[in-house]
């Protein structure tokens, strides 16, 4: 496989992420911003509820029926005088694409936003065979002259405060050394200028697709600056990229997701642009783009299929869980060091990557289930999460100290003749030790507790040890006199 | 009725003045309270750990302990929610499946319990106090607990000031706390500013991991909040509260 993580190293870059004070002032930002209007949205649409059922009833009938839904695409896109790839792996979509690029002569690639090129690291490719690739989403274009990874599915430079961006722009755009960079707009208007030339002179645009219609054989993107538009239309040839799984039988279908796709994602009812994209430019068509082609890429989504994390692929890639998982909210999605960070990516990603590099990703997760009730097909993350941990255990991935002392724990609890007698001297002691409303500054084995936490003093002897009796009979307080 | 309490590991070891709330609270409310002296643990660590055969262990276990009652009572949103996945610990080809969704259905956190099964008013001990409820996940989205343990603290007179991060996770997670300390502790730290900054001097909530953590990070930072499980406010509570303050 060679979807590659550096989700090894999940404690370090969590610590150096909290470490990190631009971070996590950006991150202050987006923990109020994103959630916030996300609950005024839904609050604003009282069928929000009932849509998120038909939205996953949806997803689960497609994935059920996809090999057909699939199959019809295809044809679809055919009829309109598209072509469409097939992709099992990363390997070669990359390959399909760079052939692409290089049957129409490229030299210059737009690209608009796509995790799946991220997933497949379609950049480093193509710029390895001599093409240039220029990102058009206004995120992913900082990212990219930064070098950097998106670090939000939806928001690629969120991590990013607009200094940071100021500070890219100034190394990076020649020739203006007195632009003025100290407002959002300003910035803005430096990315525009600077990607116009861009847009009239590349050959090709790649972009990805939040969904493709199988009924029309269209490719959907939802944007809210309008570049993606420019990277289809633009361009003579337009290659829409993406995952087998954004498949939606018609465009009925597309609408039931498109109103909870947006409302999940930023709060808004709809984005700024909603564009369909079908077949290539027909002669009484005033723009668009002379060829239209769609890679369908696999890369183990299909194995997924029929298996306990098959529900994992209703997800339409909104990043709601991402912003409402307080575990994400503190450290980011660098930190994951996969494509996909958040609930959402420590779900994929040991799919994608496999378990051994990536085994943190599940396990970095309170169970606090603020994912599961935002996402807008319902996927079960928390109990996907869980499955992952099990596959880890059975694998023997998690750490030999926290197997032995859940085993032993494990040991004590199933024998109460043993197990009530030991904590009721336990606890007794460490109460006798602390004194009354004491605590512990340290325990012997338990640094990792107190190093940043007193651990409060139990109060001494354990409730159960202590009860007269198993039995006990209702003692109704009077009602109070008045 | 008759019912069962499902005590939970921690409040038997670190804290019994809240098992002993629990079995007062209930008993006043016009229960027949058993409490099975065998019972040790629900078997939460295990299987959230990855660990089916602990857990499904423990789980059988905890259908042994907690057989022939009406309802089994847990003042712990956590662990009431592990009893209420107890069939999926065990699995659709489990032969006593059937007995572990039966117990699944007649288990509740116990403020919940105390306000929508028996309609139950606390003594007034809460005049003239403040404070803010912390809610605990599994409580708040696995069970739906969001009134019932206001209701209980209005009722004994208590003045709820709502912090805004009340339904944000503490940090607390089971073991994530002490596997992923440094992530753990910075959600400590923002719940605790979104809760100073209610100005209130006590924070309660219904699961004593989150007050524990949370009292534990206070006192570190040498800050003045204090904590109480919201049963210790419900009949009176010798023992000093948890967190730094502790009058």
């Amino acid at each position: 496989m060679s979807f590659q993580v550096h989700s090894q190293d999940f404690i370090a870059r969590s610590r150096d992420a909290l470490a990190d004070a631009p971070l996590q002032s950006a991150l202050g930002k987006l923990r109020m911003g994103l959630s916030v209007r996300r609950r005024e949205a839904v609050a604003a649409l009282p069928e929000f509820e009932a849509l998120r059922e038909e939205a996953a009833a949806l997803r689960d009938y497609t994935l059920a029926t996809l090999d057909r839904q699939l199959e019809t695409f295809e044809a679809q896109v055919r009829a309109r005088g598209g072509e469409v790839h097939w992709a099992p792996d990363a390997a070669s979509a990359r390959a399909i694409i760079l052939e692409l690029c290089q049957r129409y002569g490229a030299k210059k690639v737009l690209k608009g936003k796509s995790m799946v090129t991220e997933e497949l690291e379609l950049n480093e490719h193509l710029e390895a065979h001599g093409l240039r690739c220029v990102e058009t989403d206004l995120g992913e274009y900082i990212v990219q002259l930064r070098r950097e990874r998106p670090s939000h599915i939806v928001a690629p430079a969120i991590h990013l405060r607009k200094e940071d961006v100021a500070e890219s722009f100034a190394a990076h755009h020649v020739g203006r050394e007195h632009a003025d960079r100290s407002t959002a707009e300003a910035l803005m208007a430096e990315a525009r200028e600077e990607l116009r030339a861009h847009f009239l002179s590349a050959e090709v645009g790649i972009t990805g697709a939040n969904f493709a219609i199988a009924e029309t054989g269209s490719t959907v993107i939802v944007t809210n600056e309008g570049n993606g538009d420019l990277t289809q239309s633009l361009p003579k040839v337009h290659i829409a990229v993406t995952g087998i799984e954004k498949v939606v039988p018609t465009l009925e279908d597309a609408s039931t997701l498109l109103r909870v796709l947006a409302r999940s994602a930023t709060g808004q009812e709809a984005s700024v642009y909603t564009t369909f994209s079908t077949g290539p430019r027909r002669p009484e068509d005033p723009d668009g783009p002379e060829a239209y082609h769609v890679v369908l890429v696999d890369n183990g989504r299909s194995a997924m299929l029929g298996t306990e994390f098959e529900a994992m692929l209703r997800c339409i890639r909104c990043g709601a869980c991402l912003n409402h998982c307080p575990v994400y909210g503190q450290v980011g999605g660098h930190a994951y060091g996969s494509v996909y960070p958040g609930p959402m990516g420590a779900v994929l990603t040991p799919q994608l990557a496999g378990l051994d590099d990536t085994v943190h990703l599940p396990t970095a997760s309170t169970f606090c289930g603020a994912c599961e009730a935002v996402c807008p097909v319902k996927i079960p993350l928390p109990s996907l999460l869980r499955r992952w941990r099990q596959r880890a255990y059975d694998a023997r991935l998690d750490g030999d100290r926290a197997r032995w002392l859940l085993r032993l724990w494990a040991f004590f609890a199933a024998r109460p003749r043993l197990y009530h007698p030991l904590l009721s001297a336990a606890t007794m002691m460490l109460g006798w030790l602390a004194g009354p409303g004491g605590s512990f500054r340290r325990l012997l084995g338990g640094k990792a507790w107190t190093e940043s936490r007193n651990f409060p003093a139990p109060e001494g002897g354990s409730f159960l040890a202590g009860l007269q009796g198993e039995e006990f009979a209702p003692t109704p307080r009077k009602a109070p006199s008045r | 009725m008759r019912v069962a309490l499902l005590v939970s590991c921690l409040v038997d070891g670190l804290r019994p003045s809240v098992g002993a709330a629990a079995l007062a609270l209930l008993r006043e409310a016009g229960c027949t309270v058993r409490v099975p002296r065998q019972q040790t643990c629900c078997g939460q660590p295990a299987w959230n750990s990855g660990d089916r055969a602990t857990a499904q262990a423990l789980a059988l276990k905890v259908l042994q302990d907690f057989a022939d009652v009406e309802a089994v009572v847990v003042p712990s949103g956590s662990c009431a929610g592990m009893v209420r996945q107890l069939p999926e610990v065990l699995g659709p080809e489990h032969p006593r499946l059937g007995e572990a969704e039966a117990l699944a259905a007649r288990c509740f956190e116990i403020t919940d319990f105390l306000v929508n099964q028996c309609d139950f008013t606390p003594a007034p001990l809460g005049a003239g106090q403040t404070l803010t409820y912390h809610d605990s996940c599994a409580g708040l989205r696995e069970l739906g607990v969001k009134s019932a343990p206001r209701t209980l603290l209005e009722r004994a007179g208590y003045t709820l000031t709502e912090m805004t991060q009340a339904e944000t996770c503490c940090g607390f997670g089971g073991t994530f706390c002490v596997k992923y300390p440094a992530v753990s502790v910075a959600m400590a730290d923002e719940k605790l500013a979104s809760a100073r900054a209610t100005g209130v001097p006590l924070v309660t909530g219904g699961d004593l991991g989150c007050l524990i953590h949370l009292a534990g990070r206070e006192e570190r930072a040498e800050a003045g909040l204090s904590f109480r499980h919201v049963l210790e406010l419900l009949v009176p509570t010798p023992a000093p509260a948890l967190g730094a303050g502790h009058p």
